[in-house]
């Protein structure tokens, strides 16, 4: 592991949490979105990263969002970008 | 079918909810009222001869052809100009009829070459056969008096040959320039007999003057006039093939005009519903390199990169490919595996793409090139509308009042789109451009925008912010569409904080660098100018908050409800021709077609039901993070149908590390592309005149791909991915893509009514297409947003994290330009290099002024991702402080110098915002010639003498 990648991954974290910061939960907006874009092991390259370094560099929303994840805690769909159920959406 | 022209009504249709009734000849015929009577002669199967008339122009009444007497008025009224009325009774063919047309088909003729047997157009020239139905047999002015055929041809442009000698100058050229294209290129210079056609100033050729090229003038001419160079090379067609255009998002249909296996011409269909006839120099004239001799025909291999390529059997081919990858998946594990699906190839291509990554390879890391371009607008529009694709037809434009583009050069990028925008701009549309260029929307001949908002690179969202306060402030929200069709309580909580004063056109005009009284008379032509319908393009998308400002559109547009009808609506330009159907087909890593999370189980059954494999709920990695993993030794084999990500995606080097750490790179493409330099394995691509399958265009329109001719390589793309997965161990059977379609419609709710059957009968379909909308769906959200409510979304501008500084003080924004298209790969190799035949860039006068840089020059344009070289071109068009350049040359790399920031919620790169220095240089950079001669090292095939050109 050369560290860019995990420093990239810290990197978009805290870019999504400022753009979710006007969202009515935004931490659990986040920790959804990562759910529903980020593979696992992206998220447990993120999770060993910070257990190894700190998490200095993490903006609150999304030190929140992700210690939701690693307790292993789904979040409930925030959007419907990523609600699953929402078989309808392009259905017509 | 066989050839002949497509049938041609002399003038264009009419809409009315009235119809009248006449008599022509003596056979009854209804129309719609309005209706000209020679058109109302031709939809009723006669035929009333003419020269200057043609459907898609307005009448215009010159060539006094089409005369006809009518029972009650006096002479003989020209049918072309003449409507139709209750119980109006013509007689197109008399005696006194006859002598006046031969006399007027005499003059014509006494000024014409009669050299018909050797003539381009022979048997396919409306004057011929004009002259044949007036029946003339003889000139009795002679051919001695002053005459034009000692006139000069002009074969300036590479395409089409303009010879003065054979024109009739019936104006049909210069009416199509002005009317279909809107350049207004073309005149009729002089007056009487030395009236002749000029294109430009007296000075000018075809090439040298505002031509573009589009082949409409050379469509309407009813000589050889205007004649395809390619016709007079070849011959006359003999059959002709219906088929979509493999260029951009527009998604023009033509004729595809063949004499045995050759292709002839390219005609635009005049029955396409997303181009209505009409063309752009790329579809109309760029298909050259279908047959370009840099086609690689046969398989290729090769153990390391730095080896030559080594030509095989496509069994061998396959079967060294299938081997690598089962052996990285036993080594790493599926998720180490991946590939990426073309937006450039058909919807049954790219579903097959990713179901061969899903069920063969056992992952979901597939992704496609709408990562790099149109992301955003599937996770903006899904998120407030419940959708991913814009909301209207093209046809809707004409029914809007005001056109705000923001962030798209519809001209360039999408010109028979963008000549059908400023057809309504000439009708009286008003228009809001929003760009840091001024693009040629702005200001064009009989165009003009009422608002040009030059914003600074990265700063859309704070001008829509800025726009969405004074519509809130100023009381100019449609509050009845939004309490009746969006969840109030979320517009209540925008409203609140886009009225804030940080979100004011003032407060913000330091920022956006856009005067906040142009930010205001905006806002309100839009709110309050009657149907104001909003496009964009990529300079929404491909920024740090592309997501962002695709929401920030949508909640404008729910704000004055302008939604659910013709003429307004939210609509992206989709970049490539197939981005919709790339998107629609499930070749994003989190969703299954039909934009459905692989995380949903019920969907998730439907598919392991049908493909009798189990696919995994996990989301899989996109492009970037693809290479990331590379780099970290995590991902290893990638299958690349149709794309050139080391040129099309930024930050070059990352790219190019990331190919080189794999084990196996599978390339499947028409050319060594330069994403190819770091294959193992090369696998030949058929054209989209090889193949049979569908587009989905910007409207979201399924159109019909049709063979036209057998593949060069033997085999179409859907046939070799079937191959691999074969290869790979899946038993796939497919016969013909109409079979892939058919698990398409039963897989994908939003197709369930597609079908090729339908699509042969009704040309095209819009999805929807189902128990709801069995017709299709021009125009969505009619009654209701497919989400239920409308939602608004708080969307806060937060600043790019790409800054100017000392080192980097000026801001590089990325485009694309008419005659080229996306990489080059295509047009690079065709004729259209004429007029680009390399990336330039462009800069201020006062940047270049403090730099000593002149047009023509050399200049190192560099960011703290790399650097590059190309000549500099010193034009107000962009701004202070922006430098603008393209990217269709390898040789310039553009995107070795854009960074890695991307869009927050789907990583849709910047590539609209790079901090650049620009200084003089004497030539190419050091990674430029390193680039070059590792790219001749990459392409060497053993035993060949030939390295590809590129």
């Amino acid at each position: 592991m050369s560290g860019q990648t995990e420093a990239k991954l810290v990197y978009m974290a805290n870019q999504i949490a400022r753009n979710l910061v006007h969202e009515p939960h935004p931490a659990a907006a986040l920790a959804d979105h990562l759910h529903a874009f980020w593979t696992p092991a992206m998220l447990r390259q993120i999770f060993a990263h910070l257990a190894a370094h700190g998490e200095d560099g993490l903006d609150p929303i999304a030190r929140t969002a992700l210690a939701e994840l690693a307790a292993g805690h789904a979040p409930p769909p925030q959007t419907k970008a990523t609600d699953p159920a929402h078989h309808g959406a392009d259905a017509g | 079918m066989g050839y002949e022209r497509q049938a041609d009504f002399g003038t264009p249709e009419v809409r009315s909810d009235s119809q009248v009734t006449l008599e022509i000849d003596g056979r009854a015929v209804t129309v719609p009222a309005g209706t000209t009577v020679m058109r109302a002669a031709a939809v009723s199967g006669g035929s009333i001869p003419k020269l200057c008339a043609t459907d898609n122009l307005k009448q215009f009444g010159s060539c006094r052809l089409c005369l006809v007497e009518i029972d009650g008025m006096r002479g003989t009224p020209a049918s072309c100009t003449t409507p139709v009325a209750d119980g109006m009774k013509v007689h197109t063919q008399s005696e006194k009829l006859a002598r006046l047309r031969r006399g007027v088909m005499e003059l014509y003729i006494s000024d014409h070459p009669l050299d018909c047997l050797t003539c381009s157009a022979n048997n396919d020239c409306e004057l011929q056969d004009q002259a044949a139905a007036v029946g003339l047999r003889d000139v009795r002015y002679g051919y001695e008096g002053a005459n034009h055929l000692e006139a000069q041809t002009d074969a300036s442009n590479p395409y089409f040959d303009f010879d003065a000698t054979k024109c009739i100058v019936c104006s049909r050229c210069v009416r199509a320039c002005d009317e279909v294209q809107g350049t207004l290129a073309l005149t009729v210079e002089s007056r009487g007999f030395d009236s002749q056609i000029s294109a430009g100033v007296k000075s000018d050729d075809f090439l040298s003057s505002e031509c573009v090229s589009c082949g409409a003038c050379v469509q309407a001419c009813p000589t050889s006039a205007l004649m395809e160079k390619a016709v007079t090379e070849i011959g006359k067609p003999e059959r002709a093939v219906v088929t979509t255009c493999a260029y951009c998002g527009v998604g023009c249909t033509f004729r595809a005009e063949m004499r045995g296996e050759q292709l002839v011409r390219m005609v635009p269909w005049k029955d396409g519903k997303a181009n209505r006839g009409h063309s752009c120099v790329k579809g109309r004239f760029a298909w050259g390199y279908a047959q370009h001799q840099d086609r690689i025909l046969k398989p290729m291999v090769r153990d390391s990169i730095d080896q030559p390529w080594r030509e095989v059997s496509w069994d061998e081919a396959l079967g060294f490919a299938a081997s690598r990858f089962k052996a990285i998946a036993a080594s790493h594990g599926n998720n180490a595996l991946g590939g990426i699906v073309s937006s450039r190839c058909t919807n049954e291509e790219g579903f097959l793409v990713q179901k061969l990554v899903r069920a063969g390879f056992g992952t979901n890391n597939v992704d496609t090139c709408a990562r790099v371009c149109h992301s955003p607008t599937g996770y903006g529009l899904k998120t407030t509308f419940g959708t991913s694709a814009g909301t209207q037809d093209f046809d809707s434009v004409e029914d809007s009042d005001v056109i705000l583009v923001i962030g798209a050069n519809p001209t360039d990028g999408h010109p028979v789109f963008g000549s059908r925008m400023k057809r309504r701009l000439r009708q009286g549309a008003r228009l809001i451009v929003i760009d840091p260029r001024r693009t040629d929307l702005v200001r064009s001949p009989h165009v003009e925008a009422d608002y040009h908002l030059p914003l600074r690179p990265g700063t859309n969202v704070a001008v829509l912010s800025a726009l969405a306060h004074v519509i809130v402030t100023e009381g100019l929200v449609n509050e009845a569409f939004v309490r009746e069709r969006c969840d109030w309580d979320e517009f209540q909580h925008w409203a609140e904080f886009v009225a804030q004063e940080r979100n004011s056109p003032e407060f913000l005009e330091p920022v956006t660098g856009v005067p906040a009284d142009l930010v205001r008379g905006a806002a309100r032509l839009y709110a309050t100018g009657g149907n104001g319908a909003i496009y964009y393009g990529l300079g929404v998308t491909e920024h740090s908050q592309g997501s962002s400002t695709v929401m920030a559109i949508a909640n404008l547009a729910m704000a004055t409800g302008n939604i659910g009808r013709r003429g307004v609506g939210v609509n992206p330009l989709r970049g490539q021709n197939n981005v919709q159907g790339a998107c629609d087909m499930g070749s994003f890593p989190h969703e299954l077609s039909g934009y459905r999370h692989v995380s949903d189980a019920a969907t998730r059954a439907l598919f392991e039901a049908e493909w009798g494999v189990r696919i995994d709920p996990e989301p899989g990695l996109r492009i970037p993070n693809m290479l990331d993993a590379a780099t970290d030794g995590l991902f290893k084999g990638l299958y690349i149908q149709g794309e050139d990500i080391l040129q099309s995606d930024p930050d070059t080097k990352h790219v190019a590390a990331g190919l080189a750490a794999m084990d196996c790179v599978i390339v499947h493409d028409l050319f060594l592309n330069e994403t190819a330099n770091y294959a193992h394995v090369f696998l030949p691509g058929s054209s989209f005149l090889e193949k049979d399958g569908t587009f989905t265009n910007a409207e979201r329109r399924i159109q019909p791909v049709r063979k036209v001719m057998e593949p060069l390589n033997g085999y179409q793309d859907w046939e070799v991915t079937q191959e691999l997965a074969r290869a790979m161990g899946l038993d796939w059977n497919y016969t013909h893509p109409s079979e892939i379609m058919d698990e398409i419609a039963r897989l994908t709710p939003s197709f369930a009514g597609v079908n090729y059957a339908r699509l042969d009968a009704e040309g095209s379909l819009q999805w929807p297409v189902n128990d709801t909308a069995p017709d299709g769906s021009p125009i969505m959200h009619v009654d209701g947003f497919v989400r239920g409510k409308g939602k608004f979304v708080v969307t806060d501008y937060v600043p790019t994290d790409e800054r100017t500084g000392p080192r980097f003080p000026l801001l590089l924004t990325t485009g694309r330009i008419l005659s080229q298209y996306n990489v080059g790969a295509q047009t690079r190799r065709t004729e259209n290099s004429v007029w680009h035949a390399e990336d330039v860039l462009e800069i201020h006068p006062t940047d270049a002024e403090n730099r000593g840089i002149n047009s023509g020059d050399w200049v190192r344009l560099a960011s703290r991702s790399g650097e590059t070289t190309l000549r500099a071109t010193v034009t107000d068009r962009v701004a202070p402080g922006v430098v603008y350049t393209t990217f269709h040359h390898p040789a310039t790399q553009a995107n070795v110098v854009t960074t890695d920031y991307s869009d927050w919620a789907t990583n849709c790169p910047e590539y609209k915002v790079t901090a650049v220095q620009i200084t003089p240089s004497n030539g190419p950079s050091e990674w430029q010639e390193d680039y070059a001669a590792q790219t001749r090292q990459a392409r060497r095939i053993a035993g060949s003498a030939m390295e590809p050109a590129e």
